[in-house]
């Protein structure tokens, strides 16, 4: 528990981290660092593109799956790391 | 006949069980054939009859309801919570939320992903994996595509007797239009069935030209007003100079009297800048220049005798066949001639001796195209017999830059209104050359055969990537040149002006010292008169003298010339 608080603590502490939201399989945001607006819209949003993109890799070949999604845009990056059950999103802008 | 069979059954048997029995066959009716009643019906031989083995189907039309769909998005307001907790309330999301968080298996699987999230984003923040390397180097775009051009549309003459175009003009505005001038200048040719007609058309209608111009004698010219584009003013091969207005239908609003027009077919009229937009001046091979203002054709407001001789003498005037006029030099103005020189004069002189100022001569025929460059006007393209040449003002002896011989005459020009280095030209073998003289000077950069007859008249549109070219059998083909062609290229201008500058230098180093023998020359023959004795009058010479003097002259330079070369060797 302790150390979840400390990880997450970590990766906000990194340069350019904007935001960091854990979603579960439903949807629902468990835990973000951003305005509950925002938490909503992105936790709705990434988790169909991640039920997309994963369907997309294991249609190609079933004996892979998605490891990791990033989008870059031209004013950040958003970065989301899927597991089983919840999906760890963190926006960064990045330097320079 | 009716056929009957009776049979009895006693009433007590009604009812009662069939008790089937076989019985032998008995003949009951015995019907023969009656050859007399064949004679009512009379046969037919022939006889049609269809017959049909499928079966019948009809046909039905089914349209079923129309079934709307309509496209829009879904925004996600609030996430799938379980049934028991209200979204809400707001105590109850953070009791789910801290439950969740105290699961075993959120635990671990934020820690790993973590790991793999911590990587990335260091690797973001060690090296922007996305920037952009080799910013600065331009694309090389279009320089190596090869030179083409594309035929969009060939407009027809739509009469049966064919005639050619003479003279050609883009609508002003958009450049959707094009005024084509038909007539036939070859002597004695046009038929009494000719028609007199010109066209305007519409370059995306090529079956039907979208109005009709109609004079009272074929047009040689024509132009559209740059300032008002439903203006055309236009030459007839009579003489008469007529202008219309588009919106007033084919026929010419005023036509110029035939006492005071041309004496010969008027072979260019060019508008000219004034204030009222209404003067125009046409050259014709009479040896005429005319001033008109088009709201009084009656009589010209000026007339100008192409004599060189500055008297104004008719019967010694140059016939005039195309003339220029930039609206950027307005006091000047330049005529081409039938005997292949160039006329260079002023609009406003005190007297019409003192209109021409000088001329160029450099062609053995006709000059059928003269225009100035539109980025340097001080140097001009001119087109005559079997060569295109550029002169700078400057220099009157000879033109600075030409072509070599062509195979077939030229008999149009002119340059391209976006590139200052490049020019068209056709050529009486259906040609069209397109020019790039920093390219390649020898030769035509793009040399394309547009048809088989003789291509007589050229226009570019202003956009520099349209051009249409008018052929004798009245056929107007138009192009489309590639983007390399006619887009202004990366110093260009600075490129060709130092090109013209190096001509004209060359041009005028020649000059000067052409002048430099003739200065020596003279004053050798002069010094050479002085000790001769006796009264031989100055110029009197008979022609043996002269070729005489000439022989001598030349073995003498000759002998001067090589002396000072053994000097040099020794």
């Amino acid at each position: 528990m302790a150390e979840v608080e400390e990880t997450l603590k970590r990766i906000q502490g990194q340069k350019g981290v904007q935001g960091i939201i854990i979603v579960n399989s439903e949807g629902i945001p468990v835990k973000t660092t951003l305005d509950n607006s925002s938490t909503v819209q992105y936790a709705g949003l990434i988790h169909q593109l991640v039920m997309k993109a994963r369907s997309t890799v294991r249609d190609i070949d079933p004996q892979n799956d998605l490891t990791f999604l990033r989008i870059r845009s031209k004013k950040n990056e958003i970065m989301i790391a899927p597991d089983k059950d919840y999906f760890l999103i963190v926006i960064q802008n990045p330097s320079d | 006949m009716e056929i009957v069979h009776v049979y009895t059954k006693l009433r007590r048997e009604l009812g009662r069980q069939c008790l089937f029995s076989d019985r032998p066959a008995e003949l009951l009716l015995d019907l023969l054939p009656d050859p007399s009643l064949g004679l009512e019906f009379i046969p037919k031989n022939p006889r049609d009859q269809a017959q049909g083995m499928d079966c019948d189907m009809s046909v039905h039309q089914v349209n079923t309801e129309r079934f709307h769909t309509n496209s829009c998005g879904i925004n996600h307001v609030e996430g799938g919570w379980p049934k028991e907790v209200n979204p809400e309330e707001i105590e109850q999301t953070i009791r789910f939320r801290k439950k969740v968080e105290k699961n075993e298996s959120y635990i671990s699987s934020i820690l790993q992903l973590s790991s793999v999230m911590e990587h990335c984003i260091r690797q973001n923040n060690a090296v922007d994996i996305y920037q952009e390397y080799l910013e600065d180097e331009e694309e090389v775009e279009g320089s190596q595509e090869s030179p083409s051009a594309k035929t969009i549309n060939v407009f027809r003459d739509p009469n049966e007797v064919k005639r050619s175009i003479n003279g050609l003009s883009w609508h002003p505005d958009s450049g959707r239009k094009l005024a084509a001038a038909y007539s036939c200048l070859e002597f004695q040719k046009p038929s009494k069935d000719m028609s007199l007609d010109s066209y305007i058309w519409d370059i995306e209608n090529p079956d039907r030209p979208e109005m009709t111009l109609k004079p009272t004698s074929p047009l040689i010219c024509l132009n559209y007003n740059p300032k008002d584009p439903h203006i055309l003013v236009a030459g007839g091969f009579n003489g008469q100079i007529a202008y219309w207005d588009t919106r007033r239908g084919s026929q010419p609003v005023e036509i110029s009297s035939v006492e005071q027009s041309h004496r010969d077919p008027v072979y260019k009229i060019v508008w000219l800048q004034s204030k009222t937009g209404t003067a125009a001046f046409s050259a014709s091979t009479d040896g005429q220049i005319l001033w008109w203002d088009v709201r009084k054709l009656s009589q010209p407001t000026e007339r100008l005798v192409l004599d060189l001789g500055r008297e104004g003498d008719l019967n010694r005037a140059l016939g005039a066949i195309s003339l220029e006029f930039e609206s950027t030099m307005p006091t000047k103005f330049m005529v081409g001639t039938e005997q292949g020189v160039v006329v260079s004069c002023i609009r406003k002189a005190k007297t019409p001796a003192e209109k021409i100022v000088c001329t160029y001569e450099g062609h053995h025929g006709p000059i059928y195209a003269l225009q100035r460059n539109p980025f340097f006007p001080k140097n001009f393209l001119t087109v005559g017999d079997w060569t295109a040449r550029i002169w700078s003002e400057d220099i009157k002896e000879s033109s600075i830059m030409w072509t070599k011989y062509q195979s077939s005459f030229l008999t149009d020009a002119c340059w391209s209104p976006v590139r200052p280095s490049v020019f068209f030209t056709v050529k009486s073998d259906g040609v069209l050359d397109v020019w790039d003289i920093l390219l390649k000077q020898n030769s035509p950069t793009l040399s394309l055969q547009v048809c088989d007859q003789a291509l007589n008249s050229l226009c570019v549109q202003d956009n520099g990537r349209l051009v249409a070219c008018g052929s004798q059998q009245g056929e107007a083909t138009l192009l489309d040149i590639c983007s390399g062609l006619s887009t202004l290229q990366k110093n260009e201008k600075n490129l060709l002006s130092a090109m013209f500058e190096h001509e004209t230098k060359r041009e005028k180093i020649l000059e000067t010292r052409q002048r430099e023998i003739l200065l020596k020359e003279r004053s050798r023959s002069e010094q050479g008169k002085e000790e001769e004795e006796g009264g031989q009058e100055e110029g009197e010479e008979t022609p043996e003298e002269l070729i005489v003097r000439a022989e001598n002259d030349f073995s003498s330079m000759g002998g001067m010339e090589q002396r000072r070369r053994t000097e040099e060797d020794g």
